[in-house]
């Protein structure tokens, strides 16, 4: 219970900073030859929800980029819309966050978000999305049959540079493009999110397709990555990176929006994941991590409480305290990198107990009351 | 492109074929470092204290208000994992596990560790992150080991480290095995270039090939392997046997075909449907592209059998004896999946698991107060307006005993489903580690040597 509660403190302080934010001007402390007006162009909004087809969420290992994506589609769903969340590492992710059995390759809904919205799910994988090309361009999915069984679907798949990778992307950007004339928009999905690979491959996965396009000189596999290439930069797409207040992951995070905004990919908001709240005031915390927090007030705290202050658990106490202190101090040094990268910023709480379906309906709302989306 | 002709020397050292077998060697020359260990022993205990008094190279500052790795409880009922047999007697430690669970720090401990036991060792890692350089203090790791700086070599032993540069490894094995007009042609073909730098399941073959050089080049005792953060975190294993599916393949004569006799030759090989699969292969590669690939097939022709040799017999070296598999998780739910998963498969495949390693643990002390009586006091004392920060402080204990209890739980769930398989918990630092004291701290945890921690 006490969890959703940080989680609103959370957000008022996320909107402060995202205030003070749109005051401070266009970042200033990358060095890309990327100017601040080429960056507006492509979209890199200040402020407001993110209002794009494609949503591209990355993440260092271990930052919970699947659950924040999901969140984001359920966000995204939320008031009647149908959003596509994808995966592309066959790691069937998706399908445990919402307590499915695995995903086939076929859309299938995995959830309903509030006003009507319908969340659908999909594993892409290489081979299919390749029969299905050859299908839909040229009528051979027999052929591509006889040409998997001579290993020239694991060849093109797997082997040949990039070709993987652009089947992958390839089949989004079908899916982002996909028409629908029953649905009012005419699309079929409203938004599609992706659930991408981590933010160490992020931007060479999504700039195969420039690079299998000067491979490729011509050709189907040409004209696939100039269609995925289209859909990055037509100011469609926005990608998203998920981080904890830890310095691996702000590191890989500052890395990967350098290595974006070098490839002229639209680099959206940043999430912190994993927010865990400071329990202890400023100077208490300072007290703590100096190792002077007094021993005696606690020990009169704790046997006013009721509880035996033994000398034991004092020095427990007092060491947790310290732990604690010592962790939010880190935290704020990273807090300050990852507010140098002049993103809008997002927070979702630590889950104490765990992620479950009830927990990503709060993040969802949760990413929705910080205007991410909406 | 321009290949120099010359640059084909130090690789060509390393990957000699004729190199002298040093497995039963070394195994006896560990040995024989095992019967001096009660000096060495006695020896490491008293620089310990030394070092954790100085703080060693810490920066100023940082040491004072450093929470030190505790050495955990062994959960009831778990085998322990014992990480310093394994230091002094594996000849190839591999670090495998998901993303993000602090692999490339478990690895780096470990390889420091078992160069400061005495053993002359080199740690791999295949991570295009910089993480292996941040927390070994390095600035600069490119495709050749290089000795870590501030390691304790009183022992006798030493620690190189190196991050695999797979674009390079890759021109070098052309420039060992080919001769210098076959190995411009190929450096210089479009398919190759990117193949070579972008292709995501070169790191993987790249990772095996460098380890079957490290091994044949036998200046270590120890050489300790962090995997690439794979898709499935098993690819590496697959690696060599994938590649030789490919070389094996029709699909690979087919490719050799027209560039030896002409498009004709496709029907000798495959003898039916040519052209149907002619059309295929063309709309979905695209002619051009085609063209450059079956180049590049006919130019690598030569290179194959080597190729393929070499990923076979780094394949069984990892089965070999003197190997060990070190499977690293977090304290989550995914992490631990992957774990079991991986636990699974080495098992299936016949490979030496040596145990699980559970970073990031949280623990306490304090258990004899539970969380909910933490937290009753707590709202108890803030009801009444008493104690603000005996208040807090006890929150901050019954948040912590929930985390841990959590923790717990997840690890069971391991456990239960892998009984046998023996494990060593580390505990959580606030603090990332980035040198090499921090590193020597997750060893002592690792191994569940408490002197330091006694000592601070």
């Amino acid at each position: 219970m006490r969890t959703v509660g940080v989680g609103r403190d959370v957000i008022r302080n996320v909107r402060a900073a995202g205030a003070a934010e749109a005051n401070s001007g266009p970042c200033a402390g990358t060095v890309v030859a990327v100017t601040a007006s080429e960056r507006d162009r492509k979209g890199d909004q200040p402020a407001g929800p993110w209002r794009r087809r494609l949503h591209v969420v990355t993440g260092k290992g271990g930052t919970g980029k699947t659950t924040v994506a999901s969140a984001l589609a359920l966000a995204l769903a939320t008031g009647g819309q149908r959003v596509l969340l994808a995966e592309v590492e066959g790691r069937q992710q998706i399908a445990q966050v919402f307590d499915t059995p695995p995903l086939p390759y076929r859309e299938r809904k995995v959830a309903s978000a509030p006003g009507g919205g319908e969340v659908y799910a999909l594993a892409v994988d290489a081979e299919e999305a390749l029969l299905e090309y050859l299908e839909m361009f040229y009528n051979l999915r027999s052929a591509g049959k006889v040409l998997g069984k001579m290993g020239a679907i694991d060849f093109a798949t797997t082997i040949a540079p990039g070709v993987r990778d652009v089947l992958l992307t390839g089949k989004i950007k079908e899916a982002v493009n996909r028409p629908d004339g029953t649905r009012p928009s005419g699309l079929a999905y409203d938004a599609v999110v992706l659930d991408a690979p981590p933010t160490g491959r992020i931007t060479r996965f999504l700039n195969v397709a420039h690079e299998v396009a000067g491979l490729a000189k011509m050709g189907p596999i040409r004209s696939q990555a100039d269609g995925v290439l289209a859909v990055l930069h037509s100011g469609q797409t926005a990608v998203h990176l998920v981080t904890l207040l830890e310095e691996m992951p702000v590191q890989e995070t500052v890395d990967a929006v350098a290595e974006l905004r070098a490839a002229d990919l639209p680099v959206g908001g940043v999430v912190v994941n994993m927010v865990r709240p400071p329990l202890l005031g400023a100077k208490e915390l300072r007290a703590a991590r100096a190792g002077t927090l007094d021993a005696e007030e606690l020990a009169a705290g704790v046997k006013e409480a009721g509880l035996e202050p033994t000398a034991e658990l004092i020095a427990e106490l007092a060491r947790e305290a310290a732990q604690h202190a010592e962790r939010v101090a880190l935290e704020t040094a990273q807090r300050v990198e990852v507010a140098a990268l002049a993103r809008p910023l997002y927070e979702l709480p630590l889950a104490a107990d765990g992620m479950d379906m009830g927990m990503l309906y709060r993040f969802a709302e949760m990413l929705r009351a910080q205007r991410m989306v909406g | 492109m321009t290949p120099a002709t010359d640059g084909a020397q130090p690789p060509a050292d390393a990957t000699t074929p004729s190199a002298p077998k040093r497995r039963g060697a070394t195994k006896a020359q560990g040995a024989a470092k095992g019967t001096g260990s009660p000096a060495r022993g006695a020896g490491l205990s008293k620089e310990s204290k030394d070092r954790s008094r100085g703080g060693g190279a810490a920066p100023a500052g940082q040491a004072s208000g450093r929470v030190r790795a505790r050495v955990r409880p062994q959960p009831a009922g778990v085998p322990r994992l014992d990480v310093d047999d394994m230091l002094d007697s594996e000849q190839i430690i591999v670090c495998c596990g998901s993303g993000g669970v602090g692999k490339t720090t478990t690895a780096a401990a470990l390889a420091l560790r078992a160069a400061e036991r005495g053993r002359a060792v080199v740690v791999l890692t295949i991570d295009p992150a910089r993480r292996l350089a941040q927390s070994m203090g390095l600035t600069e790791l490119d495709n050749t080991p290089r000795e870590v700086i501030g390691v304790d070599r009183s022992a006798g032993g030493r620690l190189d480290a190196m991050m695999l540069d797979m674009k390079r490894t890759f021109d070098e094995i052309v420039l060992a095995h080919s001769t210098p007009d076959r190995a411009s042609q190929l450096l210089a073909n479009p398919f190759y270039q990117s193949m070579s730098s972008s292709f995501a399941g070169t790191q993987e073959y790249m990772a095996m090939e460098k380890l079957g050089q490290l091994d044949a080049a036998g200046n270590w005792d120890l050489i300790v392997v962090d995997t690439p953060p794979t898709r499935s975190a098993l690819d590496f294993l697959d690696a060599p046997t994938r590649l030789g599916t490919f070389l094996d393949g029709r699909l690979l004569r087919v490719l050799l075909a027209p560039a030896k006799a002409g498009g004709r030759a496709y029907a000798k090989v495959i003898g039916v449907g040519f052209g149907m699969f002619s059309k295929v292969l063309t709309k979905v590669i695209g002619a051009q592209l085609l063209t450059d690939v079956s180049q590049f097939v006919a130019a690598f022709e030569t290179m194959f059998g080597g190729f393929r040799q070499r990923a076979d017999k780094t394949y069984r070296l990892l089965g070999a004896p003197g190997t060990s598999f070190v499977v690293v998780a977090a304290p989550e739910v995914a992490a631990l999946r992957e774990a079991s998963y991986f636990v699974d498969r080495l098992e299936t495949d016949g490979m030496p698991l040596a145990g699980l390693v559970v970073n990031r643990m949280h623990h306490s002390d304090g258990r004899s107060l539970t969380a909910e009586r933490s937290l009753a006091a707590a709202e108890n004392l803030t009801e009444h307006g008493e104690h603000p920060v005996a208040a807090a402080v006890l929150r901050v204990h019954a948040d912590r005993l929930r985390l841990a209890e959590r923790e717990a739980r997840l690890r069971e769930r391991f456990t239960s489903a892998h009984p046998d398989t023996p494990l060593v918990e580390v505990e959580a630092l606030a603090e990332d580690v980035h040198d090499l004291v921090g590193l020597r701290e997750i060893g002592d945890a690792l191994a569940g040597d408490e002197r330091l921690a006694r000592a601070g």
